[in-house]
């Protein structure tokens, strides 16, 4: 990794369609900070955004698999898709195994697909998703697929940064009960069925019909304005990946145009960035012995925890 | 965060099965704070430079039990090379010692064997990668 890497040229060369410029882009962008910044300003303004697609679902529903066969179905259309797949990184060490590469298969629909590390951000995504986005969107790939670190039932950050949301269940998953639950099923625009040919998944799609028409009754559906679409597939043979992206594009028409879309995402890139100076200068301030002593006077029963976070906070905004 | 990860891309290349090894390589470079791409089985030399770009890799990692290495593992370099990668790469598995001056003289950064301990594999990727 050279340290003085010429951001322009990069920027030029990965627009030109070349991928390790793009891939030293978007280590620049991971590395926050300074490097951020700098590739930040040196992108065109922003143009028509691209159609950000968010994949979620638990560990172990078939999301790579699905994003594989969507990518796929995406190459025969024409498009020209991107991929960040995100995965854990340990809590106690930092490093990650991100093997989502090993089921997605891209290399056959030529799409250029990126492994990312959550890096510490607990909502299944990482904070350099934005500024990620951002980047591949300035080398014309459209659409971009996000794909989550497997989820449960509240890390709800994709709907957030996706213009779609799809939610990859599987046979399984949960019940009627668990359809019912507030969170994520709130929160898909696209909920995709996956492993249709095992069995349960006609009982699953089944459950979820009724929970989402039941929104209708109670009045969410109108509140929320979602619908979501139900889809099923089997991604190992890629049955289904056609409709999938078929309820994908009628979500994306109902969009309307991309105004609404670029101001989210620049709210969204604004926000990540603010959160992670905030959360490292807070780190930092933890770390400082006027920090450590709060923490200590809170550990001695000397001091209320809610009124050291509010000294805490008060130390974060004073430090401007 | 400053302090960013190694990012090493591990793959095993052609017609080899024998992937209990990478998967432990992969896992003791995970729990040494490495982000680690993991590809797998059946990749070509070409392929996995490919997927180096993307990723951005600092290190490549190739597993070989096939007597493969002499022909392979310099195609891996070569391929890196021809992408315009300066990428390190570290050959792991079987490779009679006889083999690993030729390997050398190929591109290749380390050679570890079936005794490497997990701090010998941990050490040879932090050397291979730039600093």
């Amino acid at each position: 990794m050279s340290a003085t890497a010429d951001v322009p040229a990069l920027v030029a060369r990965a627009r030109a369609g070349h991928r390790g410029a793009l891939g030293r882009l978007i280590t620049l962008v991971e590395r926050g900070g300074a490097p951020a910044d700098e590739v930040a300003a040196h992108l065109p303004p922003p143009g028509r955004p691209a159609h950000v697609v968010g994949v979620t679902g638990p560990p172990g529903a078939g999301k790579s698999c699905l994003v594989g066969a969507l990518l796929a179905a995406l190459a025969a259309a024409g498009r020209s898709p991107a991929v960040l797949a995100v995965d854990p990184s340990s809590p106690l060490t930092g490093g990650a195994i991100l093997g989502d590469r090993v089921r997605m298969d891209a290399r056959a629909g030529g799409a250029y697909v990126r492994s990312m590390a959550t890096r510490g951000q607990a909502g299944g995504l990482a904070l350099a998703v934005p500024g990620a986005l951002r980047v591949l969107e300035a080398a014309g790939h459209d659409p971009l697929l996000v794909e989550t670190a497997g989820v449960g039932q509240v890390e709800v950050d994709v709907a957030g940064a996706a213009d779609t949301t799809v939610l990859v269940l599987a046979p399984g998953w949960g019940d009627a009960i668990q359809a019912g639950k507030a969170g994520l099923l709130e929160l898909a625009d696209v909920i995709v069925v996956n492993k249709a040919d095992r069995p349960g998944a006609d009982a699953l799609r089944r459950d979820l019909e009724v929970m989402r028409d039941l929104g209708r009754h109670t009045g969410l559906e109108a509140r929320s304005g979602r619908r979501p679409a139900i889809v099923m597939t089997t991604a190992t043979t890629g049955d289904g990946a056609e409709a999938l992206q078929e309820a994908v594009d009628a979500h994306a028409a109902g969009l309307g145009d991309g105004a609404g879309r670029g101001r989210r995402r620049a709210r969204l890139e604004v926000a990540a960035r603010a959160r992670g100076d905030v959360e490292a200068r807070l780190d930092a301030l933890l770390a400082a012995p006027a920090g450590r002593a709060l923490v200590d006077a809170v550990a001695a029963g000397g001091l209320a925890a809610p009124e050291a976070a509010r000294r805490l906070v008060a130390a974060l905004v004073g430090a401007g | 965060m400053n302090d960013t990860p190694i990012r090493v891309v591990l793959a095993k290349l052609g017609l080899d099965g024998h992937d209990r090894g990478l998967k432990v390589v992969a896992r003791t470079l995970r729990d040494a704070g490495m982000e680690v791409v993991y590809l797998g089985l059946r990749q070509s030399p070409e392929g996995v430079a490919a997927v180096a770009d993307e990723e951005d890799a600092d290190v490549v990692g190739i597993s070989m039990h096939n007597a493969g290495h002499l022909t392979l593992a310099p195609r891996m370099v070569a391929a890196l090379r021809a992408a315009g990668r300066d990428t390190a790469v570290v050959i792991g598995g079987i490779v009679p010692p006889e083999d690993v001056t030729a390997l050398e003289a190929a591109g290749v950064a380390a050679v570890l064997g079936p005794g490497a301990s997990a701090a010998e594999v941990v050490a040879a990727v932090r050397r291979a990668a730039p600093a």
